[in-house]
């Protein structure tokens, strides 16, 4: 394994970095873990600012955490600042790349919006939103499957996909509040039931 | 810049920037392994800022612009209400305090992430967010009974959506691009000009 990097990081250095994260916002259809790929071949195999574990342990921290998934982003440019061995250069990072992965693409999804509120009566317009309803549908089933079905694990894996059926059913049917389902599932995982 | 003109419905409104704040705080907070499977439920039936049929409209355009669906929707709310100020103070509220969890989750990560039981907590957990997705498809597979498309032709959508992007692997661009477009087509021809 590769060690930690210590950096000395430049302006210039930042600037790239602040450049880079701008134009994969623009990209970023589907989400900012789309180009995690992308991030990891910038961060970690050409600029060397971050090692492996670092890059991967960012991605699953906030996994883990509630909140949106993006904040990977900032987990990311926190731990860039902290290879060069500061708390306030960390926090700086974080600046960095959260600002350059919310500025184009919040920018250009503020004005879709209000030219898509303001036309809302245009056949285009109505076209479009209900044209895409099974879609989005369809891909929040997608969604599930793949985080359902993402176990290497045959001997226990039909438990897995019992306590996501019994977890759609709970919800789609009835009342109950989804963290007492998300505390369940935490406790059985904890001990090894699922 | 002016807030976005209002169609007279009967559903709520939110009252105020800090009440943007704290409903997309709470929405965020919820959110273990990504935000979209609270967001239904927090905004539809909780504030009932929106009804079903509008969370699949804006969704689909929260899902079409670049950026993470969850973000993009919590501007577009903000701005429906109160402008740049709303989709400001609906993004803090999306972000501020996950941040701050995520950094103090990173600084203890190194020392029990590979404690087997938090392991299979996490397992555990995955499940129970895959369930939660599923059981917001269901919910929202019923505003397709007044979808234009009618029915048939709406699970017939789906099911190639789901082929497409489960079995084959394609990527969402490709999916919303290729399908997305023939969706829109069929709806175009189908409602009145």
């Amino acid at each position: 394994m590769i060690a930690t990097p210590i950096l000395a990081m430049h302006p210039t250095d930042w600037l790239s970095l602040f450049g880079h994260y701008l134009y994969l916002s623009a990209l970023s259809v589907g989400g900012a873990i789309t180009m995690a790929p992308e991030m990891h071949r910038y961060l970690v195999v050409q600029q060397h600012w971050l090692s492996d574990a670092q890059f991967t342990s960012s991605i699953a921290i906030a996994q883990a955490a509630p909140g949106p998934n993006i904040l990977f982003v900032a987990l990311l440019g926190w731990n860039i600042g902290l290879n060069t061995g500061s708390i306030a250069v960390a926090l700086f990072g974080l600046c960095i790349t959260m600002t350059g992965i919310l500025i184009p693409s919040s920018t250009m999804c503020y004005l879709a919006a209000r030219w898509g509120h303001q036309n809302r009566d245009l056949r285009a317009v109505r076209a479009f939103k209900q044209g895409m309803g099974p879609i989005v549908i369809s891909l929040l089933g997608a969604t599930g499957w793949i985080l359902a079905s993402a176990h290497n694990n045959p001997a226990k894996d039909w438990r897995m996909w019992l306590l996501t059926a019994a977890t759609a059913l709970l919800i789609w049917r009835g009342k109950i509040h989804l963290l007492w389902l998300l505390a369940a599932g935490a406790l059985l995982g904890w001990f090894g039931i699922v | 810049m002016q807030p976005l003109p209002q169609t007279p419905t009967d559903r709520r409104q939110p009252k105020s920037l800090a009440d943007l704040f704290i409903a997309f705080s709470v929405l965020a907070l919820q959110g273990f392994g990504g935000v979209a499977v609270v967001a239904q439920h927090e905004l539809v039936e909780r504030t009932r800022w929106m009804t079903n049929e509008e969370f699949v409209e804006e969704w689909a355009v929260a899902q079409i612009m670049p950026g993470p669906n969850i973000v993009n929707m919590s501007i577009m709310i903000g701005a429906r209400s109160f402008g740049v100020p709303g989709a400001l103070a609906a993004l803090a509220g999306m972000l501020s305090i996950p941040l701050v969890l995520v950094l103090l989750l990173a600084l203890v990560y190194s020392r029990y992430a590979s404690h087997p039981d938090v392991v299979g907590a996490m397992r555990g957990m995955g499940a129970v967010v895959a369930g939660m997705i599923f059981a917001m498809g269901l919910k929202l597979s019923s505003t397709m009974k007044t979808n234009p498309l009618g029915i048939p032709l709406c699970i017939a959508l789906g099911v190639a959506c789901f082929i497409g992007t489960v079995l084959l692997r394609w990527p969402l661009l490709y999916v919303l691009l290729g399908l997305g477009t023939v969706s829109c087509l069929l709806t175009y021809r189908r409602i009145k000009p």
